[in-house]
């Protein structure tokens, strides 16, 4: 392994970059380019949670969206109630989406290849629909979060600054994790079960169970994630669970490079400031966003990350 | 009784109209292993089409024949451009380059026809409610959806399985190296499958482009629904298709239909009304949900490998 290579030079440089971004953003005066990057930062921590089953499980989620809304749906429905502490909302946003990761997991996991991919789909849609059925909670139109999550003095959402670090951190946090979960015995297993499922059952480990546990930590990821989502727009409708934010989240990760610790991170960045430079620069962004996918996913094998990785090769 | 029948017929009709998307699905999935989320694209292309060469020609015959055209060539120069390429690529890159295509043909429409729909008016003779049982009338535009869509069904299931080329077809779908090895040019059947396949969706968007508007997106929910037909039927049957396509086409209009009144009887009248509409646009995710736990591979598995 080399100690030196151009995709960790990039990485270490995105990653200044993030840190860094809070003082560029107040020495410039620029407060817009700090709202973006909270997005961007929060659907990076979504598509890292993304990578952990779909890149090391191998497990081709294509509902991971509905997490999004779940733990969007848990701050914005307890912010309703009158329940405004950030100690309970939190909690509450990671045990629905573990419950809904359990559940839907357990019944995915039964199936494989397309079939998978079909079945989470089919019940995101489903999530968005009760959402859509929620009529005490805005119903289709989403409700309006009118106070951000209360962690009692200790930080202030409302403060960008403060947000945007509470953001970085927790993808930073989750990001160790999944280092750490990689690298587990857990991990391992996992990533042979990607490889050879059988084998590995022949070997005595029970597949399903490790997939499941995998699932489910990775929707409670994203569920972290769908949280700081709300608080960052002050809203959550059904539209984040739509099956397209699927599908985007899906782009970050195999754009920036599909099992890869950084790819994720890389991807979402990529992708959010591709979709923002593109629409200032035309009012028909996707006709030329579309198209780019499709020679990405012809020529761009790896992603990112791997191109950065043959670069450096070459 | 009399809701009950008609409910019932546009069950029947929704179904045989999910069923001509599903069939192109199905096809090229079964067929060249692709999974194809542009699908619903070419649905919305042929109404698009239609909507346009009716306004052109004033007929809405000729309209109907002229977006036919237009979307099997369509599909045929996106297969030839584009998704020949993913042939034998992994499902995610499949999924991931259509993905793209979809953001392209939405965007495409938005520039070419204008973010507001169009609306595709029905000429007089199509109007008109036909009886179809004493006392009970149809609207004869319903009708013909029925009509057609079971011909269409039919002439596939003829075609599929009793000519050459549907042999040809069906051998591709079992093994594909042997027939190539045979002489046969597949890369040639594979265009024609994938044209049929987008004719097809193109005849399902025209045809329902005066019961609904014709707008962007209008092939996106459908789509999934097709995608849960033949996750339902089972991937590359036909067969599977056309019942699962059926099952879905009522379970989705009765439902919507008789669920908030069914609701009613145990709910509160403010709750049933909110819970219901919510209930039927689940019932068919439910439905794949406990198909998939109890056959994974779907009710009609293809071809066992």
């Amino acid at each position: 392994m080399k100690a030196f290579t151009v995709a960790k030079a990039v990485t270490a440089l995105m990653l200044a970059g993030l840190v860094l971004l809070p003082l560029y953003s107040s020495m410039s005066g620029n407060i817009f380019i700090l709202t973006l990057f909270t997005r961007i930062v929060i659907l990076a921590l979504a598509a890292a949670s993304l990578n952990l089953i779909m890149g090391f499980g191998g497990m081709m989620s294509f509902g991971h969206a509905a997490y999004l809304g779940i733990g969007g749906y848990a701050v914005g429905m307890l912010a309703q109630e009158g329940v405004g502490s950030g100690f309970i909302q939190f909690p509450v946003a990671l045990a629905a989406s573990a419950l809904y990761a359990l559940v839907i997991g357990a019944l995915s996991l039964r199936t494989r290849g397309v079939y998978f991919i079909m079945i989470t789909l089919a019940f995101a849609q489903m999530a968005y629909y009760v959402a859509s059925g929620l009529a005490r909670y805005g119903g289709d139109d989403g409700l309006t979060v009118y106070k951000r999550s209360d962690f009692s003095g200790l930080i202030n959402l409302s403060n960008r600054t403060q947000f945007y670090y509470l953001c970085l951190a927790c993808l930073f946090v989750v990001l160790l994790l999944i280092w750490r979960i990689v690298n587990s015995r857990f991990g391992l297993v996992v990533q042979g079960l990607r490889s050879n499922e059988q084998r590995m059952q022949a070997i005595g480990f029970p597949a399903k169970r490790y997939q499941l546990v995998c699932f489910v930590i990775s929707g409670m990821m994203c569920g972290l994630a769908g949280a700081l989502l709300a608080n960052n727009t002050d809203f959550i409708s059904p539209a984040v669970m739509y099956w397209t934010r699927s599908g985007d989240l899906m782009v970050m990760v195999i754009l920036g490079g599909m099992g890869t610790l950084f790819g994720p991170v890389m991807g979402a960045v990529v992708f959010l400031l591709l979709e923002e430079f593109l629409s200032q620069i035309t009012e028909y962004w996707a006709l030329i966003m579309g198209p780019l996918l499709l020679l990405i996913v012809l020529f761009g094998r790896g992603g990112i990350m791997g191109m950065l990785g043959r670069a450096g090769r070459g | 009784m009399l809701l009950v029948v008609e409910q019932f017929l546009n069950g029947l009709q929704f179904g045989l109209l999910l069923f001509l998307l599903a069939a192109g699905l199905t096809l090229v999935f079964g067929i060249m292993d692709l999974v194809n989320l542009a699908h619903g694209s070419l649905y919305m292309m042929g109404a698009y089409f239609a909507a346009t060469f009716a306004a052109w020609t004033g007929s809405f015959l000729l309209g109907a024949l002229l977006a036919l055209g237009a979307t099997l060539v369509l599909g045929i120069v996106l297969e030839m451009s584009a998704l020949r390429h993913l042939y034998g690529r992994d499902h995610l890159d499949h999924v991931l380059a259509t993905f793209g295509l979809i953001l392209f043909f939405n965007e495409a429409v938005r520039l070419i026809w204008g973010p507001a729909g169009l609306a595709l008016p029905l000429p007089a003779w199509l109007t008109v409610p036909v009886p179809i049982l004493p006392g009970i009338h149809y609207p004869a535009y319903r009708l013909a959806i029925i009509v057609v869509a079971l011909l269409v069904a039919l002439l596939l299931y003829l075609g599929v399985m009793r000519t050459r080329i549907g042999m040809l077809i069906r051998a591709g779908a079992s093994n594909r190296e042997m027939i190539g090895a045979l002489g046969i040019n597949i890369k040639l059947l594979y265009t024609l499958v994938f044209g049929l396949g987008a004719a097809l969706a193109g005849l399902a968007g025209l045809m329902q482009a005066p019961i609904l508007t014709v707008q962007i997106g209008m092939g996106e929910n459908i789509l999934i629904l097709a995608f849960v037909i033949i996750v339902i039927g089972g991937i590359g049957s036909i067969r599977g298709a056309f019942l699962a396509a059926i099952f879905v086409g009522m379970i989705d209009t009765l439902g919507r239909a008789f669920l908030p009144n069914l609701l009613r009887q145990v709910l509160s009248g403010a709750a049933a009304s909110t819970a219901a509409p919510a209930l039927s646009s689940m019932l068919i995710y439910l439905l794949m949900a406990i198909v998939l736990v109890v056959r994974p591979e779907g009710l009609f598995p293809a071809n066992r490998r």
